[in-house]
């Protein structure tokens, strides 16, 4: 089993999620992670999914996404031609004895915090998985109260665009695809 | 130009402009609006008697036709009523369009009276389906529909309109373009793909063609043809694809799978080249998979790029439309052999002894009864291969795969992928549709008929002159053969009693049809023809066979087709044959 991030661009258009999701529930393909949001273009969204599978059916999966008709374009980003990224916010006790240690850690992973009371405080943070993780242990002694993580996304190093190598907007004539009877 | 009209109207007016002849379906509270309309339509509308038959029906009339088959159904139950035969459709590539109504759009997720989440529903056996609220967006999405249900790998696409987008009013305008930025089916195969092709092709000593449905769905049987006479291989037919190459060529093997001839399965078993052509290496034909024809390298063409490798690892992928990918491999393998080839003459006296010595047969009942291969033999035998066969699912549909000789692609008609019970009587019925100078027969078991067995009523009414043999040994047939195989003849709930109950020739008389009924060998012929004879309506022939008649050869489910049984406990006496 290995892990494979993927990107895939889909029209932004209700149910597809739904599809996304049931594809791989139906075809029993594990989602370790998946995120969905926006793109330069209002029209278009890109999930990005990481998937834990065997090398075999990472072809599968992709050949099987790709028949969905709202999805537009599906590629993998290895790790070192792409940047990765999740969002952590945890909520760990702190009060004004531990608070300078606290401090000590958010600066090394270059956390910030975004809420706090007097019992705890709420810290954000973005990095690859392994930052994040680390992130986490070192905070573990103060106490975590609750945390929210979002899945990965990831975009491609360099100036290169999936939508602008994928989006070819060729159209077809529906004269075509009329009712014509078979010549066998 | 843009014509003010109802949603309504737009749909129907969509559909005349996709090019639709014919369409199956009962009305309901939320599609109500679309049949106003459909009053007026030159559409024919037919009328059914349960959505299944309307969704069935529309497959028939697809395969028999090779158009986009059109089923039409209200929300709620009437939605539901057509998941099955969507499924079917999605499982054996048929091309269908679905409209389905919904409730009004403001009462969506409201669990409102007959709403179902139907795109929901059918999400994962569609091909794409649609959830329509604004009427604007009625002309496109049929359009689409059709296209996608059409193109590519063919299969079912839903289109689920509110009743609200029905009823307001709205500018119509048919679209004479489409934008799909995330489909695109690839019709021509690489050179490169043809290439490695026919030159694994020319270097095989041991080739077999298998052959899958998607021959059929392409019409590439006459390109099969000339292929297959190049290269002098024998030639397997999957179940989806008998009919897409004579019966009668010398170079036919039969089916391969569960139920095939000895020769078809062995000759997959022991080829070194497997020439694959819209097959899927499904598990009724492979078999325990790590098995299956593990010394044959593998070209694999087929218009959908998941399935290759899916189940089976391609040495030679070729994606693209069959009769391209035929068409352009016949002249490369010309090429190829023209600087050598290997010489077949070893392998095909092998397979072809192989074949003469397990034939196809049955045994005659010692009791005297009728036997139900004799009668699905003589159906064939009296009706031509010019004839529609359509089968349900069971030994019944086993029998008419092997006893039935087809010559043409478009002649049989059966549910291959899902197996669904009830298929054949709507199935027949929108085949007859299609092909209304054509006899149609439906080769029926007991209990699939009285699964849909009502739409002959929609048959009698309409002038759909259908027959149906119903192949009556009083069971669940093929589930009986298993209990008696592997349940240790405990027959749990597999006794039908329909010798008993119900009377087919009184029920097919109620139905408006003819109604016979034959229980001896000496009367099968005279009674055939006389089903033969009546054109003005209905048939059902009540055909009550040896009970407990079995389907051979057969490679039990889960093993290895090395271990196929030509009768029970009764193995192919390998060592007398040289392979």
């Amino acid at each position: 089993m290995s892990t494979h991030t993927l990107s895939v661009l889909v029209e932004n258009s209700p149910g597809v999620l739904a599809r996304v999701a049931g594809l791989f529930s139906r075809r029993a393909y594990n989602i370790d992670s998946l995120a969905v949001g926006p793109t330069e273009n209002p029209d278009i969204s890109r999930m990005t999914i990481v998937i834990n599978v065997e090398s075999h059916s990472l072809e599968q999966v992709i050949r099987q996404l790709d028949k969905l008709v709202n999805v537009i374009h599906i590629a993998e980003l290895k790790l070192d031609d792409s940047v990765q990224a999740e969002l952590l916010l945890v909520k760990i006790s702190a009060t004004s004895k531990n608070r300078f240690d606290v401090d000590a850690v958010l600066e090394t992973y270059g956390a910030t915090i975004v809420d706090e009371d007097s019992e705890s405080l709420t810290v954000e943070a973005t990095g690859d998985a392994a930052k994040i993780s680390d992130l986490l242990n070192a905070l573990e002694r103060f106490g975590i109260r609750e945390l929210a993580q979002s899945g990965l996304v990831a975009i491609e190093r360099g100036s290169g665009s999936l939508a602008d190598r994928t989006l070819s907007t060729q159209s077809i004539p529906t004269a075509d695809s009329g009712q014509a009877d078979y010549q066998n | 130009m843009s014509k003010k009209m109802s949603g309504a109207s737009s749909l129907v007016q969509s559909l005349e402009s996709a090019g639709v002849d014919v369409m199956f379906g009962i009305p309901g509270g939320a599609i109500l609006p679309a049949y106003d309309p459909i009053f007026d339509s030159s559409i024919r509308h037919i009328l059914v008697r349960h959505e299944q038959g309307a969704g069935h029906a529309a497959t028939g009339y697809a395969q028999v036709t090779g158009r986009v088959g059109v089923c039409i159904a209200t929300s709620g139950p009437g939605a539901t009523n057509l998941v099955t035969p969507l499924a079917d459709a999605a499982m054996d590539s048929v091309p269908l369009v679905a409209i389905t109504g919904q409730v009004p759009s403001a009462a969506i997720g409201t669990d409102a009276f007959q709403e179902a989440d139907i795109r929901g529903i059918t999400m994962p056996f569609t091909k794409h389906n649609y959830l329509i609220t604004d009427p604007k967006d009625i002309p496109r999405a049929i359009a689409e529909a059709f296209h996608i249900a059409g193109s590519g790998r063919p299969g079912p696409v839903l289109v689920d309109i509110a009743k609200d987008a029905l009823q307001k009013e709205t500018d119509f305008v048919y679209p004479s373009q489409l934008s799909l930025p995330g489909y695109h089916p690839q019709i021509e195969p690489t050179s490169q793909s043809i290439k490695d092709a026919a030159a694994l092709i020319a270097q095989s000593a041991k080739p077999v063609f298998y052959v899958g449905g998607g021959v059929i769905k392409a019409n590439a049987s006459k390109e099969l043809l000339q292929l297959a006479e190049l290269v002098g291989a024998p030639v397997v037919t999957t179940l989806m694809a008998l009919g897409s190459f004579p019966d009668s060529h010398p170079q036919h093997f039969g089916m391969p799978g569960m139920h095939g001839t000895v020769g078809a399965v062995t000759a997959l078993q022991k080829a070194d080249l497997l020439i694959t052509l819209g097959a899927r290496f499904d598990d009724r034909v492979t078999g325990k998979l790590s098995t299956f024809a593990v010394h044959a390298k593998v070209i694999h063409a087929d218009i959908d790029p998941a399935e290759i490798g899916k189940n089976r690892f391609a040495d030679v992928p070729v994606v693209g439309d069959l009769k391209h990918t035929i068409a352009a491999l016949i002249p490369a393998v010309k090429a190829e052999f023209a600087k050598g080839r290997a010489d077949l003459a070893p392998w095909l006296a092998s397979m072809n002894k192989l074949r003469a010595t397990y034939p196809l047969g049955y045994d005659t009942p010692q009791d005297g009864s009728l036997s139900p291969q004799y009668v699905i033999e003589r159906i064939s035998a009296l009706t031509g291969p010019e004839a529609i066969y359509v089968a349900g699912v069971g030994q019944h549909q086993m029998w008419a795969a092997q006893f039935v000789k087809y010559e043409n692609p478009r002649t049989w008609l059966n549910s291959g992928g899902l197996g669904t019970m009830g298929y054949a009587v709507p199935a027949a019925m929108g085949a007859k549709v299609g092909a209304p100078d054509k006899i149609v027969w439906a080769i029926d078991g007991d209990g699939c008929f009285q699964m849909t067995n009502q739409e002959l009523v929609t048959c009698a009414l309409n002038n759909i002159p259908i027959k149906v043999a119903i192949i009556n040994n009083e069971s669940l047939g093929m589930v009986r053969q298993w209990q008696t195989l592997f349940y240790e003849g405990r027959y749990s709930n597999t006794n039908l009693e329909s010798k008993r109950v119900p009377d087919f020739v009184k029920l097919a008389d109620a139905m408006g049809c003819v109604g016979l009924t034959c229980d001896r060998p000496e009367d099968v012929d005279a009674i055939i023809k006389q089903a033969n004879s009546i054109n003005d309506q209905p048939v059902v022939v009540d055909f009550r066979v040896f009970r407990d008649a079995m389907v051979w050869p057969m490679v039990a489910a889960g093993t290895s087709n090395d271990d196929i049984k030509i009768a029970r406990e009764m193995a192919p006496d390998w060592d007398s044959q040289e392979l």
